[in-house]
């Protein structure tokens, strides 16, 4: 044991850092003598924590608090607990845990699910493993320090003992939570690090796989809404009876008016009710309603760009200041200024947002759900309800792909309010049109970057302007402006080396619901801020690389805070997560070299180069592009290089870094919603169009940097550069800048 | 008014309006909730299903249409799950979050019985119509070829 890492109970809550994860501890390893946990734990098991139940039959239960929607984590959760207690990799049973703060923070959004609990799902596995220890060496009398868990077992080498861990079950319901426990060393894992098959892969090949839309419940019925166009607006005549008509169409009712703030609460509307999907749909279609859009009714797109344009021109409120940019601009051989706009975008997941709910004989509701989110949709299912949220239970399903929008279970309290008004089991689907155009949309922004060169071509000043509607208008009326949690998405992180620097951010008022989409503000920060480093290469007459090199300057630890930022780091530490240059220049140095950067490249093609930290992790990435004979972009090739610290299943993270390409270049050449009259005017895949196949480059190559650090996010941390390294690449073919997405706008998709 | 049909190589009278799509009847008079839905307009592929040798999608395609015919579904793809094209995706781990994976093991299945060993551009040009918001492409590429060889 001399090489494990021993870890107590406040060193754990120190390092977890947060409310949550103390929550988490407390509720789990607090429970005085006795094992607590699952609620119902029979006598034929034991569960140390509320993530572990050992049965006598041997079989480890594993319960997976947060989502699956694509990242890999009923795989890679497993992997990390089963690692620390020994358990064999076959003998595991995945349970999908219910929404329960009993869990700790169980948001599976912002790549946090390994970044900030590996240290708590190591330790939910390490207390069961030392425990079942604790067990055999009490049965036989001998020291526990001279025991071993290893394969599913508890081995004393000295009298050749040995007992499995179903055999050790009834002992240990009489050992004590141990007050610390240890990690083992890393060069003891089994599976963390190893790139382990999917756990569900035989179910989503086979049908079997169960998503939110998949619930049937006896006795259901089936609904479809039918939603103000304009957020916040109400219904100013309804005439149902044509929807009524419909065969198989059982009821039509009215939802409560949409809140201001929307927060998670339904939007309102008018459900159609049936006894299957399609009569709902059709109900639907016949419904007559007359609407009073409310205060976004004048909402145009394309005016509101030109506003927020005006506003960044204008400037805003200083976010982070060093040195004095002014007198750079004044001393310069070269100022530059740029303007660069990105849309509002729709998450859209393949499966849209769908939810089942029926109410109890208790007066609870019971919801089945694709949500990222299951405590926020118990308590917004509470809340539309009026009753506690203990008396709400959460079967989180299966999610068809999530990027943010299943964070925001408004979806899920429409079934619940539904189930309760008809008294039967309701699920409510959401069409392609509802969701592209009435959920959470990615925030639309508008940046001015201005920089000064000297003589040599050194950046000396660099200046920028962050303007866009905040999500924190979602969940307050007055919030005009950005805040600095999205400020430290990719803005006030900046981490170049130039001497001075004024960042600033401009207010804009929503008109939309605006909502987090996969890597948030990191979306637009990152194509404006490694599109305008490469326009200062080429200013500076430097290579694109060797530039981004010199303005990440030397390898130091950047602390926004010490230029006035309020920088929350993803909510972990920058000492253990710190903003290192040279961790990114090295993911520069890596991805160039595996793109071949600086080859002979074929008439016409281009080479692009972007680096941005997202999520307490590093990606870079290389585009090659050339333009067809069509005028359209081809992307030939992606190389990804990903810093991501210590890493728990490399084939997930390399498949997430494919996914981001893909996503990325989706936003890149297509992704935009536009809006008219306080509606979303696009509606379907064939006006907000993502990559097909036939558009996806021919190799998506991955390399995962070798790094001794705790780990860092990956769902959302590959997405960012991918739009400016395209962007960069398609200058380098053409010598056109464009600084605006989608590129469809400029002719080229 | 009932229609007639087999899904799966078993018999099937389902009691609904002919003009239903056949993915809700699948979905919610059949019970089989292994097709999925994306669009509803014939946009995604996600609902691909097999009607007698074809590929559809079943959102827009009326049940009535499938009267008498053989309706092959992802649950009826293989008996046991290991159809070529089913065993390559797992072995490649294909799936992300999995939910447009039926209709494109639909999709990469039908490619196969017409193509048994397809260029990349045959995969792009008959996959192109399967959209996956996950980004799958390349593993599926890698997955159509592996299945190619493996059946061979």
């Amino acid at each position: 044991m001399s090489d494990m890492e021993r870890i107590s109970r406040r060193e754990f809550l120190q390092r977890t850092g947060k409310a949550g994860g103390g929550l988490v501890l407390a509720v789990t390893l607090t429970s005085g003598c006795q094992p607590s946990g699952q609620d119902a734990v029979d006598e034929a098991s034991v569960a140390p924590n509320v993530y572990v139940n050992i049965r006598d039959d041997g079989a480890v239960e594993i319960y997976c608090h947060r989502s699956e929607m694509g990242q890999g984590i009923r795989t890679c959760l497993p992997q990390v607990i089963a690692d620390e207690m020994e358990a064999d990799w076959d003998r595991i049973e995945l349970i999908q845990a219910l929404g329960d703060e009993k869990y700790g923070d169980q948001n599976t959004d912002g790549s946090t699910s390994i970044r900030q609990q590996f240290d708590l799902l190591r330790t939910a596995g390490a207390t069961a493993r030392e425990m079942l220890v604790a067990a055999a060496a009490a049965t036989w009398g001998v020291p526990a320090s001279e025991c071993e868990a290893r394969e599913h077992a508890v081995h004393h080498a000295t009298s050749g003992e040995s007992a499995g861990f179903g055999e050790l079950v009834a002992a240990a319901a009489d050992v004590a939570v141990p007050e610390e426990v240890a990690f083992k060393s890393a060069d003891d894992y089994r599976y963390i690090g190893k790139s382990i098959d999917l756990i569900d892969g035989f179910d989503m090949t086979t049908g079997q796989a169960n998503y939110g839309i998949d619930t049937v419940l006896p006795d259901m019925l089936y609904a479809s809404i039918e939603r103000c166009p304009a957020v916040g607006g109400t219904i100013a005549s309804l005439d149902d009876a044509a929807a009524r008509a419909v065969a198989g169409v059982a009821d039509v009712l009215q939802l409560p008016d949409a809140t201001s703030p929307p927060v998670f609460n339904p939007l309102g509307g008018v459900a159609v009710l049936a006894n299957n999907t399609w009569a709902a749909q059709k109900g639907r279609e016949a419904l007559e309603i007359e609407w009073d859009y409310g205060a976004n009714a004048a909402y145009d797109s394309a005016t509101y760009r030109e506003a927020l344009a005006e506003t960044a021109r204008a400037g805003g409120r200083s976010v982070l200041e060093r040195g004095d940019v002014e007198a750079a601009f004044g001393e310069a051989a070269t100022v530059h200024e740029a303007e660069y706009f990105a849309p509002h975008l729709s998450q859209a997941p393949m499966e849209p947002p769908a939810a089942a709910a029926r109410m109890t004989d208790d007066g609870g509701c019971e919801v089945w759900a694709c949500t990222q989110a299951p405590q926020s949709a118990q308590q917004t299912v509470a809340g539309v309800l009026g009753i506690d949220k203990s008396k709400v239970k959460v079967h989180v399903t299966l999610l068809g792909g999530g990027f943010g929008r299943k964070s925001k279970p408004d979806f899920v309290a429409e079934a619940a309010w539904l189930a309760r008004e008809t008294g039967r089991p309701v699920k409510v689907t959401w069409t392609r049109e509802d969701d592209i155009r009435q959920g959470y949309l990615h925030s639309v922004s508008a940046q001015c970057l201005k920089a000064a060169l000297d003589a040599d071509g050194n950046t000396t000043a660099w200046q920028q302007c962050t303007v866009f509607p905040s999500i924190g208008s979602t969940f307050d009326a007055a919030a005009t402006g950005p805040n600095a949690m999205e400020l430290g998405l990719g803005m006030t992180d900046n981490p170049y080396a130039v001497p001075n620097m004024r960042l600033e951010a401009g207010d804009a008022k929503a008109h939309l619901r605006i909502g987090w989409l996969r890597s948030v503000c990191n979306v637009y920060h990152a194509f404006a801020n490694c599109s305008f480093a490469d326009e200062l290469a080429y200013l500076a007459g430097a290579d694109p690389k060797d530039y981004l090199l010199q303005l990440l300057g030397p390898a130091r630890l950047v602390d926004p805070g010490e230029d006035g930022a309020e920088y929350a780091n993803y909510a972990q530490g920058l000492d253990t997560h710190p903003i290192d240059t040279g961790r990114i220049a090295a993911v520069v140095e890596k991805v160039a070299d595996m793109a071949g950067w600086g080859r002979v490249l074929p008439d016409g093609h281009g080479l692009g180069i972007a680096v941005h930290r997202s999520f307490l992790s590093t990606v870079g990435t290389v585009a090659e592009v050339s333009v067809d004979d069509a005028g359209k972009l081809v992307v030939h090739e992606l190389w990804t290089a990903i810093d991501a610290g210590l890493v728990v299943n490399p084939d997930r993270v390399i498949s997430q870094m494919e996914g981001a390409g893909i996503f990325g270049m989706s936003l890149a050449l297509h992704g935009e919603l536009t809006a008219k009259n306080g509606a979303v005017v696009e509606g379907n895949f064939d006006t907000y169009p993502i990559v097909r196949m036939n558009e996806a480059p021919a190799a998506i190559n991955v390399h995962i940097m070798e790094v001794d650090a705790p780990p860092g996010g990956v769902g959302e941390p590959g997405v960012p550069p991918v739009a400016p390294a395209i962007v960069n690449a398609y200058f380098a073919a053409s010598g056109n800048r464009i600084r605006e997405l989608p590129l469809r706008n400029s002719g080229l998709a | 008014m009932a229609v007639d049909l087999t899904i799966n190589g078993q018999s099937f009278s389902l009691d609904v309006d002919p003009e239903m799509p056949l993915l809700w009847a699948l979905r919610d008079v059949a019970g089989l909730t292994g097709t999925k839905f994306g669009c509803g307009k014939a946009l995604c592929g996600i609902c691909n299903v097999n009607v007698d040798g074809q590929v559809v999608r079943s959102c827009v395609f009326p049940v009535a249409a499938a009267a008498g015919k053989n309706v092959t579904t992802i649950e009826g793809l293989s008996e046991d799950g290991n159809h070529p094209v089913q065993v390559a995706w797992r072995e490649l781990n294909v799936p992300q979050c999995g939910y447009c994976q039926p209709g494109q093991i639909i999709s990469a299945a039908a490619l196969l019985e017409r193509n048994p060993n397809p260029s990349d551009a045959d995969i792009d040009n008959a996959m192109s119509g399967n959209l996956c918001r996950c980004g799958t492409y390349t593993r599926i590429r890698a997955a159509i070829h592996k299945a190619a060889e493996d059946q061979s």
